[in-house]
């Protein structure tokens, strides 16, 4: 058993609560890996994937301890082990690669510098030999000049590039085993393919084990051999990462899956119910029992053991799997959108141009805003009543300062925004009356922040509906309750603060309070980033159900195209500020597409092992959209020539009502994607 | 649903609130001290004048600089006074005007540093300067100017001081509000339309009160200290009112041989201002502000 790197063996860890119980984070883990093995560690938040995987570097997060078991790496286990001998595992045996690179990294340090340190630390090497390995290591992790990387500042570099150092210096140590805590999660769809890639080669080349922890089935499909599926501090499923991809014979797994929005179909997943117990909480019986659907009387009074089925080679936590052995495939059903587009418009934005730019004060005295290169610059919009359009496009898009002019919270510098086809609506907030700010809702991506932490679920929804209708008493809260109710919240919940609702239940408290307002046009920026997956796809499902019966226009803003193309009608990609490709959604996803489109899809994690993301461009970030000629000249792979320096690329349209700008002609396009 | 009897938490009244808090801050050692100090200390300020042995200006020269007995506890002072009575009662003028001074001191600091805050650009600007400006004048000097033009009496004492001490307290008001006024939900509210008081009043103040209700419970402590100076100097009570400030004064020249009356009123001075400050201490970690994570403003 030599191949055997890291054991771990009835792991459990907890904490006491106030009043003297033991609550247990992990329950009884146990599990090996391997050397060379790339092990994906997936579940919801709170599902202890993260204690699970600091555990295996021994540590235990404050507030936290050891309850029983042990980690053993090399036969000796690590969290028994004094601090000292644990710094000479740390960082040379093991080492670990935080989500947020740009938080780990010392703002002050040169990269060079900090990969020298970690050199120092954990390498014998001498100052010429450490002088050749940095550049070694930055060459390793695939960054572009390392002798000028290596004298930047953390600051200068993109996320991605972050990322990648963090890497280097992980790699500082020649590390038998790499801990990685969600290192994609934080970084645009293109950058975090790239990185993966970079993973997987670093994984065959050095041959070093990697333990993968991660809440997106997406990215551990990409990169792990084995995959490790965990569920309110249980290992429900374990076993090859094919197998569980495609085969998942543990409900929650299964359910997962199923709720997961994909590239090739349309339409709104299947959601699960429910939501992951608090820790403590369960005192018998299955802790999956509420949200099964195979559940019996059985899982609710016994725990299921993790079982191993020798044919499959999985360990499976559950009394029913057998039935869905012989479910074969995980086979995807989707409500479809209807949507009652009409053909009226309702909101329209012309020639619409955006700046950050500090006003000059001459500017400020005449109240205008100069600047030749706006961020975001002639967007032409018509958005029809009843429709989804969603506006896509990495960070930096400009697609959420497009929402915020939308909402009046950020001054345009050209261009109408205008309302039912003949209302122009103000660009400054206090020029809108009342009804033009009811009119137009808006949803957050994280409930954390936009609902007042001191106020009661009540006084929350209760706000629109006191300032735009004037509802007071019974009146009030009759309708505060029809409200929850319609997110199906219950009469319940008014009582309560934010911090005791779980994400999802949050979100749709955000739901309820837009949908008081009675607003024409909602307003959703990246409303289901912050949620866990089986959340999300049942908040998409309560927006659309909200949408078929209210009539209301959604503005929809997501980096994540699958849950782009679940819900949306039409689609806007945006490059730097500036609109690339518009069309119907069906359309869009289809090739031909704008050379940005086609970087954009190719990068789409599925989870699925059989498709792999496609690199089309270089994931280089680009500080300041161009002066002249088209926007993606940067990254294009194919450029034409000095056309797409000098000048503005014109409309196309496609067969299907697609409009592309592009100068290579569509069918020209249609031949090089096919 | 399973988990409602585990999470059900109804809206407390404030009373209710209250008493939660300070039951957690008794559970804390320190917090018990502290709360016990400062209760006792109150409960004496409002007692000592009918406990009071002796009569505090009672001038006696054939008892002057008596040791301490069974008739005189803590001894007598300079002019035969008995120590003990203007211990008691040398608490009574400093804590009230403290307490109200405070009181100012929170209501405007702690509203111009939300207004700051919440407006920005231009108008905070200014304002912030101002403060700044004031802060660089040694208070003492400033409070000697006014007392010395103004006189020493309550009226002029409590707003003096606690325009003072309010300062600090902008700082950390507007800096607990920038915290506060990036997050979506007062974004939210500014879609919605809600007016500016609208939103300092229903968003901003109960996300700010607990560090602005702390801070100020400091500035008590040392608003109770800077007073006790300025009767140390001759500017605060004037005699023969007893206070601890003038009673230190008085007794400090004779200390070598007469340790007894200086010793008891810096013993009472000194208690109160660790009984408030653990008491502020306490209070900020019951409710949830670790003060030891947080730069000084």
């Amino acid at each position: 058993m030599t191949d055997i790197i890291q054991k771990v063996k009835n792991l459990s860890i907890g904490f006491r609560s106030k009043k003297g119980d033991e609550i247990l984070i992990l329950k009884n883990i146990s599990t090996n890996i391997k050397k060379g093995e790339t092990v994906g560690i997936v579940g919801e938040s709170g599902s202890g994937k993260s204690t699970l995987a600091l555990a295996m570097m021994g540590y235990v997060k404050h507030g936290l301890y050891t309850i029983g078991g042990e980690c053993q790496f090399n036969s000796s286990n690590l969290l028994k082990m004094k601090s000292k001998d644990l710094e000479k595992i740390r960082g040379r045996k093991i080492a670990m690669i935080p989500q947020n690179a740009g938080q780990a990294l010392t703002p002050n340090l040169k990269i060079g510098y900090q990969i020298d340190e970690a050199l120092q630390l954990h390498s014998d090497l001498n100052e010429k030999e450490r002088e050749k390995k940095i550049s070694e290591l930055l060459n390793k992790v695939r960054l572009p000049s390392p002798e000028t990387i290596a004298l930047r500042y953390p600051h200068e570099l993109s996320g991605g590039q972050q990322q990648r150092v963090a890497v280097a210096m992980a790699l500082a140590g020649t590390p038998d085993l790499l801990l990685l805590d969600e290192p994609t999660t934080g970084l645009d769809v293109t950058t975090q393919a790239h990185v993966l890639e970079l993973l997987n080669f670093i994984a065959k080349d050095t041959g070093t084990s990697m333990v993968y922890v991660s809440h997106d089935l997406g990215a551990i499909a990409q990169v792990s051999d084995r995959i490790i599926v965990m569920y309110s501090g249980e290992i429900v499923l374990e076993g090859p990462s094919r197998d569980i991809l495609k085969r998942p014979i543990h409900p929650y797994t299964h359910g997962l899956l199923k709720s997961i929005p994909k590239l090739s179909l349309a339409g709104l997943p299947e959601s699960m119910p429910g939501s992951q117990p608090q820790p403590g909480t369960i005192q018998s019986g299955c802790s999956f029992f509420d949200r099964c659907n195979f559940s019996d009387e059985n899982c609710k009074n016994n725990s299921p053991q993790l079982e191993f089925l020798k044919d499959l080679n999985t360990s499976v936590r559950c009394f029913n799997y057998e039935k869905l052995i012989n479910e074969n495939q995980v086979s995807q059903t989707v409500n479809k959108i209807k949507n009652k587009s009409q053909d009226k418009e309702i909101l329209n934005l012309s020639e619409v141009s955006i700046s950050y730019a500090k006003q000059k004060l001459l500017d400020q005295i005449f109240n205008r805003i100069s600047d030749d290169n706006p961020t975001v610059k002639d967007i032409n919009i018509n958005i029809k009543k009843g429709e989804t359009i969603a506006l896509v496009g990495e960070s930096g898009s400009g697609k959420s300062t497009i929402l915020k002019s939308i909402a009046g919270l950020l001054r345009t510098k050209d261009g109408l925004i205008r309302f039912d086809e003949n209302r122009n609506l103000s660009s400054d907030l206090k020029e809108r009356d009342p009804n033009d700010l009811r009119i137009i809702q808006l949803i957050f991506q994280n409930p954390d922040e936009s609902l007042n932490p001191n106020h009661t679920i009540e006084e929350i929804i209760a706000q629109p509906l006191k300032l735009y209708f004037g509802l007071k008493g019974e009146e009030l809260k009759k309708n505060i309750i029809d409200l929850l109710q319609k997110v199906r919240l219950g009469e319940f919940y008014t009582s309560r603060y934010p911090r005791q609702l779980s994400g999802g239940e949050k979100q749709r408290v955000a739901v309820a309070r837009a949908f008081a307002a009675k607003p024409d046009i909602i307003l959703c920026d990246e409303v289901t980033s912050a949620l866990d997956v089986s959340v999300q796809a049942a908040v998409l499902n309560l927006l659309q159900q909200l949408k078929e019966n209210f009539g209301t226009t959604y503005i929809f803003v997501s980096h994540d195209l699958a849950v782009v193309r679940a819900i949306s009608d039409r689609v806007a990609v945006l490059y730097q500020g500036r609109l690339c490709e518009v069309g119907p959604s069906n359309d869009v996803y289809r090739f031909p597409s704008h050379p940005y489109t086609e970087v954009l899809l190719g990068a789409v994690l599925e989870p699925d092992p059989d498709i792999k993301p496609k690199l089309v461009a270089e994931d280089i970030v680009e500080e300041r959209p161009p002066e002249k000629g088209c926007s993606f000249q940067g990254r294009c792979s194919r450029i034409v020539g000095d056309i797409c320096k000098k000048e503005i690329p014109p409309w196309q349209l496609t067969d299907s009502g697609n409009a592309i700008r592009c100068h290579i002609p569509i069918k020209e396009l249609q031949k090089e994607q096919f | 649903m399973k988990l409602d009897n585990i999470y059900k938490e109804e809206k407390k009244s404030a009373i209710a609130k209250l008493s939660e808090i300070i039951i957690t801050m008794a559970s804390r050692p320190s917090g018990l001290i502290g709360l016990s100090i400062l209760v006792f200390h109150i409960i004496l300020a409002f007692i000592s004048p009918y406990i009071a042995p002796h009569d505090f200006k009672a001038i006696d020269p054939t008892l002057m600089l008596q040791a301490p007995s069974a008739e005189y506890w803590f001894g007598t002072d300079d002019l035969g006074r008995d120590v003990f009575t203007r211990t008691i009662l040398g608490g009574r003028t400093a804590l009230t005007i403290t307490f109200f001074g405070s009181l100012i001191a929170l209501l405007w600091g702690g509203l111009l540093g939300i207004f700051c805050g919440l407006v920005g650009g231009k108008i905070d600007d200014v304002v912030m300067r101002i403060v700044d400006a004031f802060l660089s004048i040694p208070w003492i000097l400033a409070m000697l100017l006014i007392v010395s033009l103004l006189g020493t009496s309550t009226e002029v004492l409590i707003p003096a001081l606690g325009f003072f001490y309010g300062k600090g307290i902008v700082r950390v008001a507007r800096a607990a509000t920038h915290d506060v006024i990036a997050k979506d939900f007062i974004v939210s509210a500014k879609a919605r339309g809600h007016s500016n008081f609208s939103i300092i009043w229903n968003e901003i103040i109960p996300n700010v009160r607990d560090a602005i209700l702390v801070e100020g419970a400091m500035r008590w402590s040392w608003m109770l200290l800077g007073f006790s100076s300025l009767s140390f100097l001759g500017f605060g009570v004037s005699p023969p009112t007893p206070d601890w400030g003038l009673m230190i004064s008085n007794a400090r020249g004779l200390m070598s041989f007469a340790y007894w009356a200086v010793i008891a009123p810096i013993v009472g001075l000194s208690s109160l201002i660790i009984g408030i400050n653990l008491t502020a201490d306490a209070f900020a970690k019951a409710l949830g502000i670790d003060r030891s994570t947080k730069a000084p403003v």
